[in-house]
């Protein structure tokens, strides 16, 4: 089974490198690492996808917690979560195969963001089933080339990974439990 | 305010931080700071080589709490601390190690000396931290001393280039409450309903067991978990690093867990229905194989580091917190009882195989390291701040000194780190200069680190050095006749005369070779007022028993053959 970890860290120099030596270090397996800004200055925003079958995430959690510039981090796995993952595939087209590809991408409501002469770049969001759908449909043309950007998350509604108080800083009042393992005994 | 440049800035951070001595050597790229440290009433010690600074930082902590200081240059300086950091780490040992660096400007060009120390230390430090703006050092001081205590207690590392140190600013000492980014992270405490959870399970159980770690003494609760012992008639095993935290001679006490544990000891963990695990981590040297290990207990787990919850051993109730507080807090949850069957058996179990098992060997084939062990366990009267190195000596101090108090043994049990003794020795020395100091070491550790022995005299320290030479890396020998058929593949190993070494630099040195020969040379030592090196030449082939194969199940030791006692 697949987990999302969602952490908040601090955009300085050399913290991927911490988050990356964790990872390597701790043998932990990650199946994709997605980074950018947040709405707030200096902080930055990670989505870790793990698979539980080979890495506890529970540690993964935990020792993301040890790290100094780690602000928050959160398992949203079982949240009412949007998972969002974009690709931009460059696929084999001359002038006769536009037309089928567009069609194609249309039904994903995918778009078409460059067109040469004998290829064209399809720019796809959505879920990792989604995309791979489409993947497996363009393949047969000829794919040239792909990126993806890996799975980013976001909780639904009042629920947030992003849990500042409401002078929007994280050192409110998250939760002070810590809710790992117990049996019912 | 004054205007003062870095260098002078991290000796006024470090004066304030309660810094008293710091363990280091010179060089190019930390030279500004030891110019400045004149101005200080700061006791610098000269170590011989820098992995001995990191080691006598980390023995001045283990032997007093409080954080130990080491200062190199940059490049060699640096890398050779890293051993003694990886040591401090895998123990939780609160030290903070300061190194110089090249200069911002020529960071990243090759520049003579130049390491990326944050690179390389990154993996065996707690945090640490490359200055690149003096007006950042103040404040990064200040929090690199609390990371290195706080929590689970470790080592941080602060790099200070060159030109960090010579530049200027205006010093003001930051007094603003001190916030880690990631501290509501770990302050996450188990609630009540955990407690209460607990308390139903020491109130049910049969056969509880406390399983007694270092986190005992890092976090002060000595006296609760005696308390708690006592008031509900727990049996208690330490784990190495355990040791102390509980008295070893209280009646409660089975003596240490794991590899080389007792035979009680382990067997109570094997047939124990609740594990009250205090401080320790389930080491794979204590529970031998998790597929077997203690398969009839429900697990309780006292622990500071939520990473180290459901890592080895799945637990049934974790008490996520300080254990102290936790203890406090549980305390008044559970009425008194009694266990009189459990320990009746356990009582029993441990007369019929007593830890200390050649105790009344005679030793007709050689000197014996256990007697040795336990001669200066009499002689000290088990006072004494016995520093190990690593290996069958170490083995040998766990099972025939019996420490009664707190932080009187000092030796590396994560990292097993040979060469460890004789630097961390003068840290606990500097640390307690009013206790008696034993380094107890094998012939392969000792002579790792042995230039050391210019430090004790540089810095006239009694300590008092046992050297226990069989002439092999025995622990190594005894698992090549164990498990590969007595191939002894690089094991046998010469040593200098270790006496005319010790003597050439400047300390008497003693040959020991019988028996009859221990107690007086002991006295004589423990009589005078310098330093002093005790050869003892012991019996070459002895084993440390009983003994749990690596990942074997934890009731399955091998055991000493009673019929090897020479008639």
């Amino acid at each position: 089974m697949k987990h999302t970890l969602v952490a908040l860290v601090q955009d300085k120099p050399g913290v991927l490198n911490r988050v990356a030596s964790l990872f390597r270090r701790r043998a932990f397996n990650i199946e994709s690492l997605a980074v950018g800004h947040t709405d707030q200055a200096h902080i930055s925003r990670m989505t870790i996808v793990i698979d539980s079958d080979n890495t506890n995430a529970h540690l993964v959690e935990a020792n993301l917690a040890k790290l100094v510039n780690v602000l928050d981090v959160q398992d949203v796995t079982n949240m009412d979560t949007i998972f969002r993952d974009l690709a931009l595939v460059k696929v084999r087209a001359d002038a006769a195969a536009r037309a089928e590809i567009a069609q194609l991408a249309d039904i994903f409501r995918a778009k078409i963001v460059d067109v040469a002469s004998d290829s064209v770049i399809v720019e796809v969001t959505g879920d990792e089933d989604k995309i791979e759908g489409l993947v497996e449909l363009l393949r047969p043309k000829g794919i040239l080339e792909m990126v993806r950007t890996g799975r980013i998350a976001m909780v639904r509604g009042n629920q947030s990974a992003d849990r500042k108080n409401g002078n929007g800083k994280y050192n409110g009042n998250g939760h002070v439990t810590h809710d790992v393992g117990v049996s019912s005994v | 305010m004054p205007k003062l440049a870095g260098a002078q800035i991290l000796w006024e951070c470090l004066v304030r931080e309660g810094v008293e001595v710091v363990f280091g050597y010179p060089g190019g790229a930390i030279l500004p700071s030891y110019d400045a440290m004149l101005q200080y009433p700061i006791h610098h010690v000269l170590v011989r080589h820098e992995q001995g600074a990191s080691h006598m930082a980390d023995g001045y902590a283990r032997a007093s709490g409080r954080v130990g200081v080491c200062v190199s240059t940059s490049g060699p300086g640096a890398t050779n601390m890293l051993t003694g950091l990886a040591t401090a780490l895998m123990d939780s040992i609160p030290v903070v190690a300061i190194t110089g660096q090249v200069g911002t400007k020529v960071i990243g060009s090759d520049a003579f000396q130049e390491t990326d120390v944050t690179g390389v230390s990154l993996p065996v430090t707690k945090h640490n931290y490359l200055v690149t703006d003096v007006h950042e050092l103040p404040h990064i001081i200040r929090e690199a001393f609390h990371i290195a205590r706080s929590g689970r207690p470790g080592p941080v590392l602060i790099d200070i280039p060159k030109d960090v140190q010579l530049a200027t600013m205006e010093f003001e000492y930051p007094t603003a409450p001190l916030h880690l980014p990631n501290e509501r992270l770990l302050q996450r405490y188990a609630p009540m309903e955990y407690f209460e959870r607990a308390a139903q399970l020491i109130a049910q159980a049969e056969r509880p067991l406390i399983l007694a770690g270092h986190g005992i003494t890092l976090s002060g609760a000595e006296q609760e978990v005696l308390e708690f012992a006592e008031k509900h008639n727990i049996p208690v095993t330490l784990t190495l690093l355990g040791i102390g935290s509980f008295p070893a001679e209280h009646p409660l006490c089975l003596g240490m867990m794991g590899m080389h544990g007792g035979v009680c000891a382990n067997e109570a963990i094997q047939n124990a229905d609740l594990l009250l695990a205090m401080g320790m981590r389930f080491d794979d040297r204590v529970t031998g194989n998790l597929k077997t290990y203690s398969p009839y207990s429900k697990k309780i787990h006292f622990e500071i580091d939520p990473s180290e919850i459901n890592k080895n051993v799945k637990v049934d109730v974790p008490l996520l917190g300080d254990l102290k507080a936790s203890l406090q807090k549980l305390a008044p949850l559970v009425a008194p009882k009694r266990h009189d069957a459990w320990l009746a058996h356990l009582k029993n179990e441990l007369e019929q195989n007593p830890m200390r098992d050649v105790l009344d060997w005679e030793s007709a084939d050689g000197l014996m390291s256990e007697h040795v062990v336990h001669d200066i366990w009499t002689a000290t009267q088990g006072e004494a701040i016995v520093v190990t190195d690593v290996g069958q000596h170490q083995m040998w101090e766990a099972q025939y000194y019996l420490h009664n108090k707190p932080r009187t043994l000092i030796t590396s049990g994560g990292l097993g780190t040979m060469g460890f003794a004789l630097p961390a020795a003068i840290g606990a020395k500097l640390a307690c200069p009013d206790k008696e100091v034993w380094v107890i070491a094998g012939d392969g550790g000792f002579q790792m680190t042995l230039y050391e022995m210019a430090t004790i005299v540089q810095e006239k320290l009694k300590i008092n050095i046992a050297i226990l030479n069989n002439g092999y890396l025995g622990m190594v020998r005894q698992w090549q006749e164990f498990f590969y058929d007595a191939r002894y593949a690089a094991t046998p190993i010469l040593s200098p005369e270790f006496t005319k070494l010790a003597e050439a630099y400047g300390i008497p040195g003693y040959l020991v070779e019988q028996r009859a020969d221990v107690m007086s040379v002991l006295e004589e030592v423990r009589s005078s007022s310098g330093p002093a090196l005790i050869e003892f030449r012991v019996k070459m082939e002895d084993a440390v028993y009983p003994m749990v194969p690596a990942g074997a199940n934890l009731q399955d030791m091998i055991k000493r053959e009673k019929a090897a006692q020479p008639l």
